[in-house]
């Protein structure tokens, strides 16, 4: 069980007034707080040991070094990746999803297949419309169903032996469906294509398990997990790492260089040109030690709760849909009222001190499919509580009354 | 009326309000009384996409004045788009493209007009200072 105080003490921005209310932040799905633990280690950076890294021989240059070494061996035992340099720090999940499909701009050949399901955010749905208008492969599509769940056996027929890679999210951020991606990574290796995993939404509530997942690729995000914001992990397996080419070019990705010829370093430098966010990196490792010492079981328990409990207050309310009714769903909620347009909603209850996401969640396709502009989106994270939920639905009723 | 005087006009009445909600009440009064655009104009071209809501603008020139109707699928939205109206339509277009917006913050609107917000309100003034540019340059 979770203290709940204690967990909200640890979060300076939750003591917050917005508008004069106390703030109840329910945007977990665009981005989480911080811990003080994080914001220290930031500091902790700069005070004490900022110094380029795998440069310098000097000791604060090892140290620095040293520690953002520490942080990738943190996050490798975390996804249970079987090499440190097979975990590759970048910008956020953004990032990641570009090296890859920049990658992939060398191997695909016109006519090969990509494979997106429906559910996904623009940044797992664009990166690869461009990937396919340079090499002339095609974007294929899984569909869903009105639950917000993808079709399995319409999976099963789009995967063919001209699909090379499938691409998906584990959890997804408009509505929070858990999609059954153990089962589309084998299916995808068994027509020989490989996967990519954008774990973006589902890091926060859960440890993924890249060895036992055997996915090729898996990518998130650190703002989303307690962790600074431009920082974020690209998961590749070593031997898709060394396949594909490098994304920029740059210091540190060199082994050697003439004006003739360079050879490329070594894997994970070879993807990490440039100065990278040392003390992003570094702090990831700490929110990542946080996140588990919150422990994940506690984490999904109370966010279990809260979805429980959000949906019941929820539905109390006359007129209120919610969007993405998976069976396997986090603690999401996706939601319209007749007749009222999502922003009105968002905007009076921010006045009352609420803060949730209104529009189409860079997920234009999804909302195309239920016809509507756009919903509220309430994520919940572990250190929101019951009695915040209360209040949302309090602002909702109000913000309903003001405007039918 | 001139701009100006509109203005004024509408500085006046948001200052009979005590709060934000009163504020809010009142804007979506004005909202549900803005006339409809016509269906026929309610096109892609006069279409501007916010992230967050849709507006749309239609202006059309009678004699030496502009006279603009527009519509938005939200209804705060739609509340300022009438105050926008209430100012801007059947004005001359040199009048419309010296005026500035300052009134928007005196009643406590100035969030709504920031480029962040995305609801198509930013680009709405814009588009009304085009029509005028448009139809300045025409004459």
């Amino acid at each position: 069980m979770l203290d709940i105080n204690k967990i909200r003490a640890d979060f300076p921005i939750l003591t917050q007034k917005v508008n004069g209310k106390p703030l109840v932040y329910f945007d977990n799905g665009a981005t989480s707080q911080k811990p003080q633990v994080v914001i220290d280690a930031i500091s902790k950076y700069y005070q004490e040991i900022n110094a380029n890294i795998h440069r310098g021989v000097h000791t604060l240059s090892q140290l620095a070094t040293d520690a953002y070494e520490t942080s990738r061996g943190k996050i490798q035992s975390h996804i249970n990746a079987k090499f440190a340099h097979e975990v590759l720090f970048t910008s956020g999940t953004t990032h990641g999803i570009n090296l890859v499909t920049n990658g992939f701009a060398a191997i695909l050949k016109p006519g090969d297949e990509i494979l997106v399901s429906a559910l996904e955010h623009h940044s797992n749905i664009v990166p690869w419309q461009m990937l396919c208008e340079k090499t002339g492969a095609v974007l294929r599509v899984i569909p869903m169903n009105q639950e917000g769940e993808l079709i399995m056996a319409e999976y099963d027929a789009l995967l063919s032996n001209k699909t090379k890679i499938v691409t998906v999210n584990h959890i997804s951020n408009a509505l929070g469906t858990v999609n059954p991606i153990k089962y589309m990574i084998d299916k995808a290796h068994e027509v020989g294509a490989a996967i990519l995993i954008d774990g973006a939404q589902a890091v926060p509530h859960l440890k993924p398990n890249v060895q036992e997942l055997d996915c090729d690729f898996y990518v998130f995000s650190g703002h989303k997990i307690c962790g600074p914001t431009g920082t974020g992990i690209l998961y590749g397996k070593e031997a898709w790492l060394n396949k594909l080419p490098p994304y920029q070019g740059g210091g540190e990705m060199i082994k050697e260089v003439s004006f003739e010829k360079t050879t490329y370093a070594e894997l994970p430098h070879k993807f990490e040109a440039g100065t990278p966010n040392i003390a992003g990196g570094i702090a990831l490792g700490t929110a990542i030690d946080y996140m588990n010492e919150v422990g994940f079981d506690n984490i999904q328990q109370q966010e279990k709760e809260l979805l429980h409990y959000g949906t019941k207050r929820l539905l109390e309310i006359e007129g209120l849909k919610i969007f993405g009714t998976a069976k396997e769903k986090t603690s999401v909620i996706s939601f319209n009222i007749e007749g009222i347009h999502p922003y009105d909603i968002g905007t009076i209850i921010d006045k009352l001190g609420i803060a949730v996401r209104t529009g189409h969640h860079c997920a234009q396709p999804i909302m195309t499919f239920f016809n509507i502009p756009g919903t509220i989106r309430a994520s919940f994270a572990f250190y929101n509580t019951k009695e915040e939920i209360d209040l949302m639905v309090a602002a909702v009723k109000k913000a309903q009354l003001m405007l039918s | 009326m001139k701009i100006k005087e509109i203005q004024e006009e509408i500085v006046d009445e948001f200052s009979m309000f005590d709060d934000w909600m009163e504020r809010y009440e009142y804007i979506i009064e004005l909202g549900k009384k803005l006339p409809l655009i016509k269906e026929e104009y309610k096109t892609e071209n006069n279409i501007i996409k916010g992230c967050q809501s849709k507006v749309w603008l239609q202006g059309e020139q009678t004699d030496d004045k502009i006279v603009f109707t527009a519509d938005s699928d939200a209804i705060l939205t739609k509340g300022i788009i009438a105050i926008l109206i209430r100012t801007f339509s059947n004005q001359k277009a040199s009048d419309i493209l010296e005026a500035d917006m300052n009134f928007i913050d005196e009643i406590g609107l100035k969030e709504h007009l920031s480029p962040t917000r995305a609801n198509g309100l930013v680009s709405m003034i814009k588009n009304i200072k085009m029509y005028a540019l448009a139809f300045n340059a025409q004459n």
